[in-house]
């Protein structure tokens, strides 16, 4: 099972991340959870200063963007 | 039915319902507010959006698509040169903060692995003032003079906060994370000056499709009678009467000055460069609209050009909902200079007229609690402008507004505990103050 954590403080971009990052799981058919991190300091355990943030069982993957649902499939499969 | 869950619901109905029972239909005050918001939308939308907004949504997206982030991060970074770091926050906010809900992320993360408290500080103060859109927004209605205010004043101001917040500070460790900084990944390089080339096209197109005429006179006057602050407004006469003048200003826009208010009139000295330049601009922009083109189809894949289109389309259905729900509510509660809305111009003008320093405090300390959606800043102070509220007031709510709110101060104590918000809070108030003072003075 994968863990796909959105990180964010909850900007339209945020949502829009966790709309893609959902659609992305769906598709590659993954048994996964997603998780949105809106702490700001939780956000920075991660390392992450740019939101949105996506992270795949706690590692840091994509920063500062919001990549369409197909470039995420690529990254979490 | 649940009631546990329902209540709210019930509660907003019946506030809703009596709301709309003692809607204040048919009472002057309130038909003319509502008047005026609409009056006020349609103005921005003739004058406002098409030259100067669309230009700079795409401006703003090509920063967020094309300027590397990670090469300006690295110099906040925790190896980075002290000094350096300071300049760096204190206008990388063009660069980062392109969204202001980037900003408390950025300012948290400068701060726990970072160059520390004093380069986070002067970053959170300036990010929200100098990111494009705010500046060109505000020069293009507030005024030039404003617009240019705000960005020093941001600017000058954050690193003096910085440095005064590292100093109160300097004996405390902070409470370091020892995460590594996730950079993004740097973008397709382009040389420098390919990219330089790319944003004074479309900065050169924006600013010489807005270039205005001068006028032939300077009208000088008060905001309301017995009003503290003065207005200036240039442009023709076009009819003049006992009971006072009208005047077609340079955007093209029609002024009527009641005579008791109209303090002075001047002329103009007209520059003759600054008028060639007026009669040829759409000359010079049809130039920079094909150079643009050029370099767009040369120097550009298909893929960057999607990207920022897509940055574009972005801001613009994150921004424009919120501006235009600004106007309307701006309008209804402030109306315009010489028309009031549902707040009395004396009051207004009682609260943050003339050049005081207790209407500079005042205006900075609302400003620092009062939440202001992006950009939305822009339409209200245009309004409270209108209503009677001194230039120096407005600078001074200008810087401390977007920078600070309450929902934002509980997130920074959050990242950086109480009493630290506290000082900061109060510096930002202190420096807002002082600014606006200054600049009151000056224009």
């Amino acid at each position: 099972m994968k863990k796909i954590q959105i990180l964010g403080t909850g900007c339209p971009k945020c949502s829009m991340l966790a709309k893609n990052a959902e659609e992305a799981a769906k598709s590659a058919g993954l048994e996964y959870k997603i998780e949105k991190i809106t702490d700001i300091n939780e956000i920075m355990k991660f390392g992450v200063m740019l939101t949105p943030a996506l992270a795949v069982d706690g590692k840091v993957k994509v920063v500062g963007k919001v990549p369409s649902s197909d470039e995420i499939k690529k990254i979490i499969g | 039915m649940n009631w546990k869950t329902e209540w709210k619901k019930l509660l907003l109905i019946v506030v809703v319902f009596a709301v709309c029972f003692y809607l204040p239909v048919g009472k002057v005050r309130f038909d003319s507010a509502v008047t005026e918001s609409l009056v006020l939308v349609k103005e921005y939308a003739r004058q406002h959006v098409l030259l100067c907004l669309v230009p700079a949504f795409f401006i703003a997206g090509a920063i967020a698509v094309f300027i590397s982030q990670a090469s300006v991060m690295k110099y906040l970074g925790p190896g980075a040169n002290k000094v350096l770091a300071y300049g760096v926050a204190s206008v990388s906010g063009t660069i980062l903060a392109v969204c202001s809900c980037t900003v408390l992320p950025l300012f948290a993360g400068i701060y726990r692995m970072g160059a520390g408290l004093g380069p986070a500080s002067a970053f959170l103060y300036s990010g929200p003032a100098i990111n494009v859109l705010a500046i060109i927004l505000t020069a293009r209605i507030l005024g030039l003079e404003m617009g240019i205010a705000r960005a020093v004043g941001a600017v000058v101001f954050s690193i003096v906060i910085g440095l005064l917040m590292h100093l109160i500070y300097r004996r405390r460790q902070r409470e370091k994370v020892e995460a590594q900084m996730a950079m993004p990944e740097a973008q397709v390089r382009r040389p420098l000056w390919k990219n330089a080339l790319y944003f004074a096209s479309m900065v050169g197109i924006l600013v010489f499709a807005n270039w205005a005429r001068s006028g032939d006179i300077r009208a000088v006057f008060l905001c309301c009678p017995g009003g503290l602050s003065t207005y200036n407004v240039e442009g023709s006469i076009i009819q003049k009467s006992d009971d006072g003048l009208t005047i077609l200003d340079t955007y093209g826009k029609e002024h009527q000055i009641p005579a008791d208010l109209l303090i002075k009139t001047q002329q103009v000295r007209k520059n003759n460069l600054y008028e060639w330049i007026h009669r040829i601009r759409w000359i010079i922009v049809l130039i920079l609209v094909v150079g643009f083109l050029i370099m767009l189809l040369n120097w550009f894949t298909r893929k960057e050009i999607a990207q920022w289109v897509g940055s574009t389309w972005g801001f613009a259905k994150q921004i424009l909902p919120l501006l235009f729900a600004g106007v309307l509510i701006a309008g209804f509660l402030l109306g315009r200079p010489g028309c009031e809305g549902l707040i009395p111009t004396r009051w207004v003008n009682a609260a943050v007229g003339g050049n005081s320093v207790r209407a500079n405090l005042f205006a900075s300390i609302a400003g620092a609690f009062m939440y202001f959606a992006t950009l939305t800043e822009v339409p209200i102070l245009h309004g409270l402008m209108g209503a009677g509220m001194g230039k120096g007031p407005a600078l001074a709510l200008l810087l401390a507004g977007p920078a600070l709110s309450l929902p934002n101060m509980l997130v920074i104590r959050s990242v950086i505990g109480t009493q630290k918000t506290a000082v900061y809070v109060s510096l930002v108030v202190v420096m807002a103050t002082i600014s606006g003072v200054i600049f009151g003075t000056i224009f």
